[in-house]
């Protein structure tokens, strides 16, 4: 049974210390995390952005990611949605026994390749295993620290009339791909998760304006709930043009079939920005030269009509409103 | 997409609104039967682009909803058995019934699991063969061909663990039922799509025939509801009511007799009980004797207490077309998706839920 998780894998002593060391630091490692003390320490200097998340996703591998490049990117995402650059992440793993040894290699593998890309560092982290049944396979959180540079205040509560919404491609990739391998749903799509760290996209669009007054990543509840909690939160208005807004073909016809609305499907390598008038061109062509952004468009704009709620133009010339996601479309996609 | 783009193009919708607006000059009232055609309209904003003198009402045709609190009880009931995992499509298991919900029975410790379909439930009860597995058959005559295919399967493979309980509803009666109530004037229906490719369209003869009413099939896309606007108003512009189809890709006049023919093998028509309406003769479906050992009711003893309905909860006649919504106290105050009080909030086709979701613009 050596190549699964065992309970005494989690008790504190010889094994324990033995997976931590070999099957996780070992392909994580840096100066930061390799001392090994109780307590990472950082220098810090200037405005710090902090978050926190935790990744229960079922199934643990799927189509274009894993739970731990979920882990990963999204609370590097979180921290570049403050425009602050990410800098370090904690990673911890509740482990549910029987988990086999290989696929917990496979996602240390997968988190190492992502904070690699994010170029951020792990820097403290923590693994305790539960009874079979206590747990799901796995669960991972972590949290990130980030550093916001000097002239830069983005919030959900900035977004003013005039300014433009920009999304940085296409709705609903995540969500679907996950579907397609739930027990019951089963499908067959060459559809893959869109999970990516976002922090590059966003440094690269800072770069090009500081007129960017909020970031959103849309992951649970899709773009349609980002953009109410962003006019709930602004007292603005906010019309789309459904016609602009991006849906893979794959993601049209899985929703067709389930009955879902891309607009509510979660994301996880996406984000919307609303953007000074003034900025948004050059920042839209900026974002395109960014592998993240290549499919960027603007998708609307935000107006002092209609206070709080979010419209849809559609194809006909009709309207409707968009209202936030209401109970659960499918638990447990992040 | 192909089968979806063709049916949402603007350009030709714009055509269709042009038609609609010149042909129509009457003050005319249109009810859409099935909660599916009431989510298109909303999802396009097909009101707003009608003239005003066309007034769109929605019917009663979401089965969540028409399900009575008493059908619901039996459902809580069965799931308090020692031994028994309840299977039913998701919806139901939000609705509050008299006094619970399958979903807090389930947080009591029942086992209650969501299934896509019967044949999802067959798999339970193999995969579980000491426990009796029952399925809510919820359904108008679109879903009620498969629950009887499940039966005639569970039959065929010797699964003695598996039950239904029918609570299977089917559609012209209620129709009927409601024309004859004589609350709303009506001029024309949207006749239900997928219903209707099951039953196809004959049914719905006695309607114009009797009632003076036009009656259209339609789809689901913008295009295809357009389309039966249009032919309703043509009818009723020249007061030729009939019968017609604007859903020929899906519906044939004589209907699919494999479907039908697999409904009367396993069902005969009894009468139900609907939410906001009562009881109403041969509007149900029950398990014909023949395969009463897979019957819910027959094979299980429960008492689910007196029935008690919502206090001020507007659903029945919501599902009239007697009130909208917006009439009602709760709406959107103490009945909301996320705390439903009645079944027209809960499902995904209910009129209240599509009245919150895609709410009534007004710029």
């Amino acid at each position: 049974m050596d190549n699964r998780i065992l309970l005494a894998h989690g008790s504190g002593g010889k094994l324990s210390h033995d997976l931590v060391r070999k099957h996780i630091i070992s392909r994580i490692t840096n100066p930061l995390l390799d001392r090994l003390d109780d307590s990472a320490v950082l220098d810090s200097e200037g405005r710090l952005a902090f978050t926190t998340d935790s990744y229960v996703v079922s199934p643990i591998i799927f189509p274009g990611g894993d739970i731990g490049r979920l882990a990963v990117c999204g609370t590097v995402n979180d921290l570049s949605m403050a425009g602050a650059r990410p800098l370090y992440l904690s990673l911890s793993f509740i482990i549910e026994e029987g988990l086999a040894l290989n696929e917990l290699e496979e996602i240390v593998r997968s988190i190492a390749e992502t904070a690699a890309e994010a170029e951020i560092e792990i820097v403290t982290g923590d693994t305790k295993v539960v009874n079979r049944g206590d747990a799901d396979r796995l669960f991972i959180n972590t949290s990130g620290i980030g550093r916001i540079p000097n002239g830069i205040d983005i919030s959900g509560a900035n977004a003013k009339p005039g300014d433009k919404i920009i999304l940085s491609g296409t709705i609903g990739d995540h969500g679907i791909a996950i579907m397609s391998k739930r027990e019951g749903l089963n499908f067959t799509t060459t559809l893959e998760s869109d999970c990516a760290p976002l922090n590059h996209l966003v440094a690269d669009m800072l770069e090009e304006s500081t007129l960017i007054n909020c970031l959103r990543d849309p992951t649970r509840g899709g773009l349609a709930t980002t953009l109410n909690e962003i006019a709930g939160q602004s007292s603005v208005g906010i019309e789309l043009e459904e016609r602009s807004i991006p849906v893979r073909d794959e993601v049209r016809g899985a929703c067709e079939l389930l009955g879902l609305d891309p607009l509510y499907v979660a994301n996880e390598g996406k984000l919307v920005a609303i953007v000074d008038e003034k900025a948004a061109e050059p920042v839209l062509a900026r974002m395109k030269q960014n592998i993240y952004g290549k499919d960027a468009v603007i998708i609307g704009c935000v107006t002092g009509k209609h206070q709080g709620r979010v419209v849809l133009k559609t194809p006909y010339g009709s309207s409707r409103i968009l209202d936030m996601l209401s109970g659960e479309l499918l638990p447990r996609i992040c | 997409m192909k089968y979806i783009d063709e049916f949402r193009q603007p350009e030709l919708a714009k055509k269709l609104v042009d038609r609609i607006h010149r042909n129509s000059t009457k003050h005319i009232r249109l009810m859409e039967f099935c909660g599916g055609h009431t989510v298109s309209i909303f999802k396009y904003g097909i009101r707003e682009l009608l003239p005003g003198n066309i007034e769109m009402l929605s019917g009663p045709g979401c089965p969540v909803c028409v399900t009575s609190n008493a059908d619901l009880d039996k459902a809580i009931a069965l799931a308090h058995l020692p031994n028994v995992i309840i299977t039913s499509f998701g919806d139901m298991i939000r609705v509050p019934g008299s006094y619970s919900s399958l979903q807090s029975a389930r947080s009591e410790g029942c086992d209650v699991r969501i299934v896509y379909s019967v044949l999802d439930a067959i798999q339970i009860a193999k995969e579980n063969p000491n426990k009796s597995v029952i399925f809510i058959g919820i359904g108008f005559e679109t879903t009620t061909p498969t629950v009887a295919a499940g039966i005639l399967q569970a039959e065929q493979e010797e699964i003695d663990n598996f039950y239904v309980l029918s609570l299977s509803k089917i559609c012209p009666p209620i129709m009927k039922s409601i024309l004859d109530l004589g609350e709303v004037r009506l001029n024309g229906i949207v006749c239900p799509g997928h219903v209707s490719a099951v039953i196809g369209s004959h049914p719905y003869q006695f309607i114009a025939d009797n009632y003076d009413i036009a009656c259209v099939v339609a789809g689901f896309e913008p295009l295809d509801i357009l389309l039966c606007v249009d032919m309703l108003v043509n009818q009723i512009e020249n007061e030729d009511y009939k019968v017609e189809i604007a859903y020929r890709r899906g519906v044939r006049p004589e209907g699919n007799p494999q479907a039908l023919k697999l409904m009367d093998t396993v069902f005969e028509t009894a009468g139900a009980d609907w939410r906001g309406i009562g009881a109403v003769p041969s509007s149900g479906l029950r398990l014909r004797d023949t395969y009463e050992k897979f019957d819910a009711e027959k094979n299980f003893d429960i008492d689910p207490g007196p029935v008690r309905e919502h206090q001020g909860c507007q659903c029945g006649s919501i599902l009239r077309g007697v009130s909208t919504p917006l009439d009602c106290p709760l709406f959107r105050t103490s009945c909301t998706p996320e705390h439903p009080v009645g079944p027209c909030m809960v499902s995904s086709e209910g009129t209240c839920s599509t009245y919150y979701l895609f709410g009534d613009f007004d710029g």
